[in-house]
């Protein structure tokens, strides 16, 4: 048998291919599974021409620093703390997008927990930080 | 493993003249497995006329897909659970907040039934999460779907033989380009490449846009999950109390015709017998 996303996976994905709001989805193992139209436009790169990636392979695509413009280690990252701690977080960072425009951003992620305590993703919806 | 069908009927038990080939008992599947063991694919009303089987055993295996009526109002009326000589096994979805036990005490319990579960005679529950397990020689894998509440789909392997029972299942919920990528499918793991695969067949595509969330399929859909899992044989299952036999027969023709993966449609009537 394939591989198949846990139907919770399924449907939020299915839930945030509806929404206005950005949303991103990693699943158990890191690995960036999904992001919609809306996060589309703020990360400037269609979905469908950088994923899904392994979780190794994602600092190649996108590069975060802090609002000062330091390097963000990955394991600070907002996702990748919801990920390893399985409870919500929240910050804020600074992103390079493809087009070399930097862009400021205030991130929550989410864990996605099925019953039986399934720990099956995180998804973060992000928004941009205006001076 | 051979399979039989007892009852086909989606949502509520009907009857009468227009119903009689198709048959009008709810989802209730006999699973007679090479090893002996013997398994019932849900406790639908259909599950009152199995008979003969359980005479020759003394364990019975009940797998519930889920806990909506249609799927689980037989149960009472099944003999072996008030049998002490027959150990019952049910097993089948919690919920995020109660077991299966809890769960099925709300059916058989005053004022919906006079007989409570402590009242039944040798049996056990079992909560199924996503995952595998056996019952005898029989491989389960376990998986839920897309329908209203917990609601599991089952794969059964025994030897190099598969089945993959789906009874309610809507896999294009929400879907704006169904059929899309397969892992990205509910049930697509469970069904692909299986020998049977027992499936919800309830709307015309007519009838879906009106039903879209339900929890279940249509026509057109179950025709294009067919086409990407590529069963050898496609059994229709949980067929809508409003359609006639005549209905079925045409609902059956336009899937057939929509089939084009080589899957071989076997019309679910109630009685049919498929050896895997």
């Amino acid at each position: 048998m394939r591989n198949q996303h846990p139907v919770e996976m399924i449907l939020f994905r299915q839930v945030a291919s509806y929404l206005t709001i950005p949303i991103w989805m990693m699943d158990d193992a890191g690995n960036l599974a999904y992001y919609n139209e809306p996060a589309e436009q703020l990360l400037g790169v269609r979905f469908d021409d950088v994923g899904p990636l392994h979780a190794d392979k994602i600092g190649e695509v996108f590069e975060f620093t802090d609002l000062e413009g330091e390097p963000l280690p990955d394991d600070e990252l907002p996702i990748v703390l919801a990920l390893k701690t399985k409870s919500p977080h929240h910050g804020e960072l600074r992103f390079r997008r493809p087009d070399d425009g930097w862009r400021d951003i205030s991130v929550t992620a989410i864990p996605i927990e099925g019953q039986g305590d399934r720990f099956v993703g995180v998804f973060a919806t992000f928004w941009e930080i205006r001076a | 493993m051979r399979i039989r069908l007892w009852g086909t009927r989606g949502s509520i038990a009907v009857s009468g003249p227009d119903t009689l080939r198709y048959g009008g008992d709810t989802a209730a599947v006999e699973v007679q497995c090479a090893g002996g063991n013997l398994l019932i694919l849900d406790g639908g009303s259909g599950i009152r006329a199995l008979k003969s089987p359980y005479e020759a055993v003394d364990r019975v295996d009940i797998l519930l897909s889920h806990l909506h009526m249609d799927h689980v109002q037989g149960l009472p009326f099944f003999p072996p659970l008030l049998d002490p000589d027959i150990e019952v096994h049910v097993w089948g979805p919690g919920s995020t907040t109660q077991t299966l036990r809890e769960r099925i005490s709300r059916y058989l319990s005053p004022p919906l039934f006079p007989v409570r579960v402590r009242e039944l005679a040798n049996v056990a529950f079992h909560d199924v999460l996503p995952g595998e397990f056996e019952i005898g020689d029989i491989r389960i894998t376990a998986d839920l779907i897309t329908h209203p509440g917990a609601t599991l789909g089952y794969r059964l392997a025994e030897h190099n033989s598969t089945v993959a029972y789906m009874p309610d299942h809507e896999p294009a919920l929400g879907h704006p380009r169904f059929p899309g990528l397969a892992e990205w499918t509910s049930g697509f793991a469970l069904a692909e490449g299986a020998d049977l695969l027992i499936h919800d067949a309830q709307y015309r595509d007519d009838e879906y846009v009106d039903r879209v969330g339900w929890g279940h399929s249509s026509i057109s859909h179950l025709a294009a999950f067919t086409d990407m899992t590529r069963p050898r044989r496609l059994v229709t299952f949980h067929h809508d109390p409003a359609h006639t036999d005549d209905d079925l027969d045409l609902l059956h023709e336009t899937l057939g015709a929509q089939i084009a993966n080589g899957s071989e449609l076997v019309a679910g009537v109630a009685g049919l017998i498929v050896d895997t």
